[in-house]
Order: C-alpha cells, then sequence, then structure tokens
C-alpha cells in the first residue's frame, strides 16, 4: 500500500505545474488547461485525504468539482471565442482593458 | 510492491504529461498531453480505491471537457500565437522561482506531517457515493444541477452572433 503522502506530494508537485503554466504562458486555451491540472491536482488530494480518513465524502466533493469544471470550462470557452471574435488574436498581453 | 511501482509509473506519466502541457507551444499538443494527465489521475484514482470517480474523471474530463477545448483550439487556430519574442519574458521568468518556491512550500507542508498509520478502507463504488449524494449531499446535489443549466444558458448567450 503506497502512504497517502506521497499521492500529496505528486498533488503538489502537479499543482505548481499548473500554477505556472497560468503564469507562464501567453495562450488563454494553454491558461485554461494549466487551471485544470491544478483543479485535478486538488481532487487528487481530496480523494487522497478521503481515503486516509477513510470517508467517501473526499469522492463526492471531487464529485463538485468535476460538475463545477464542467461549467466553468464551458462558459470560459465560450468568453475566450467572443474575444477572438472581437480583437481576431489570442493572447493575454493584449487583454489589459480592465487593468488599473 | 507492485502498488509502490505503479504509482511511480503513474506517477512519472502524469508529472511527464503536465510539463508537456505547460512546455509544448502547440496548444494541440498540449490538449492531447492534459488527456494523458487525466487518464493517469483516473488511474490513480482506482488505485485509492474510487472506482467511481475514476469512470467519471474519464468521461466527464478525458471526454467531455477535453472534447470542448480540443473544439475551441480547432476553431480558434492560435497555434501561431506564442511564436516570436516574448515582450515580457523578464517578468514571466519570474515564474520559475516562485513556481518551485510554491513547490518546496507544499511539500514541506506534506512532510512535515510525516507518515499516518493507514485507515480503514474507503468504500469508492457507485451505490456508496450515490448514497451519499443523495442523502448528506442532496441540497448542494441540486444546486449543482442549477448551476449547469445557468452555464448552459450563459454560454448559448455569449455564443450567440448579434
Amino acid at each position: 500500500m503506497v502512504p497517502e503522502s506521497y499521492y500529496l506530494a505528486l498533488s503538489a508537485v502537479l499543482f505548481a505545474i499548473g500554477v505556472m503554466g497560468v503564469v507562464v504562458r501567453r495562450n488563454p486555451l494553454v491558461i485554461f488547461m494549466s487551471i485544470e491540472l491544478a483543479l485535478n491536482a486538488a481532487n487528487l488530494a481530496l480523494v487522497a485525504f478521503g481515503h486516509r480518513h477513510g470517508s467517501p465524502d473526499g469522492q463526492a466533493l471531487v464529485f463538485f468539482v468535476m460538475a463545477v469544471a464542467a461549467a466553468e470550462v464551458a462558459v470560459g470557452l465560450a468568453i475566450i471565442v467572443v474575444i477572438f471574435r472581437v480583437r481576431h488574436r489570442l493572447s493575454v498581453d493584449d487583454l489589459s482593458l480592465m487593468r488599473w | 510492491m507492485t502498488a509502490a511501482v505503479a504509482f511511480g509509473l503513474i506517477a512519472l506519466i502524469v508529472v511527464g504529461a503536465a510539463l508537456g502541457l505547460v512546455l509544448k507551444r502547440n496548444p494541440i499538443h498540449g490538449a492531447l498531453f492534459l488527456v494523458v494527465n487525466l487518464g493517469g489521475i483516473a488511474a490513480l484514482y482506482l488505485t485509492l480505491g474510487a472506482e467511481f470517480l475514476a469512470a467519471a474523471q474519464v468521461i466527464v474530463y478525458a471526454g467531455a471537457i477535453m472534447v470542448l477545448f480540443v473544439f475551441a483550439i480547432m476553431v480558434l487556430i492560435p497555434g501561431k500565437e506564442e511564436t516570436g519574442p516574448d515582450p515580457r519574458r523578464r517578468y514571466r521568468l519570474v515564474a520559475v522561482p516562485v513556481g518551485a518556491a510554491l513547490l518546496v512550500e507544499l511539500t514541506l507542508i506534506v512532510a512535515r506531517r510525516g507518515a499516518a498509520p493507514p485507515g480503514p478502507a474507503v468504500p469508492g463504488g457507485v451505490e456508496t457515493i450515490g448514497r451519499l449524494l443523495f442523502t448528506n449531499y442532496l441540497f448542494p446535489f441540486e444546486l449543482t444541477s442549477l448551476l449547469l443549466l445557468a452555464a448552459m444558458v450563459g454560454v448559448m448567450l455569449l455564443a450567440k452572433r448579434t
């Protein structure tokens, strides 16, 4: 049996990679995919914690995270498509309209 | 022993795919790497005894969400967006030490807890999760359906050409 702390360490690595993807990449689609990566790392940690405590609640929580992520991806991609329609370019460096 | 080897292999695949997503310039390659990553995480769920989540992960993430991503990439064709010099290279390079610091912090938190004795086995089948969702988590479950409906209506509104 692999101890849960290994899963948590793997989750930490994945989360860090996802955060770096969000910061480093310029394409909003790739940034979005990196967010999904970080979300999945959090899910993995949740399942590992649930496994540790012997309760299925962590898995129920992950179920809800999946549903919210699906809604989030749908809305986010629609927003990206609309931005592309207006600007004809896709780079987060151009999207400084709401910057203070 | 077998479990440890399996975990190590899957962890290697998952981390490699995650790095591929972040480092590859072509977003389609990134999407395919992400599919591999999500499949690996589904396998990790299986090793943790969460069969229902593993199936849901493959269906919802690797199936529905990634198809949506690939669709969006195909429609927008942003393949050439990240070529050429980066105008904000200096700031982006800061991401590497910041990400490394985050990783160190997270692993420190995990390591400080130390190894704990293994807990009791968790039932991860459809029956357990379904029972839990329709008793303790009934209200959030119904809220989720409302959220999905709102997302659907919102996406239609956004995507409509005016």
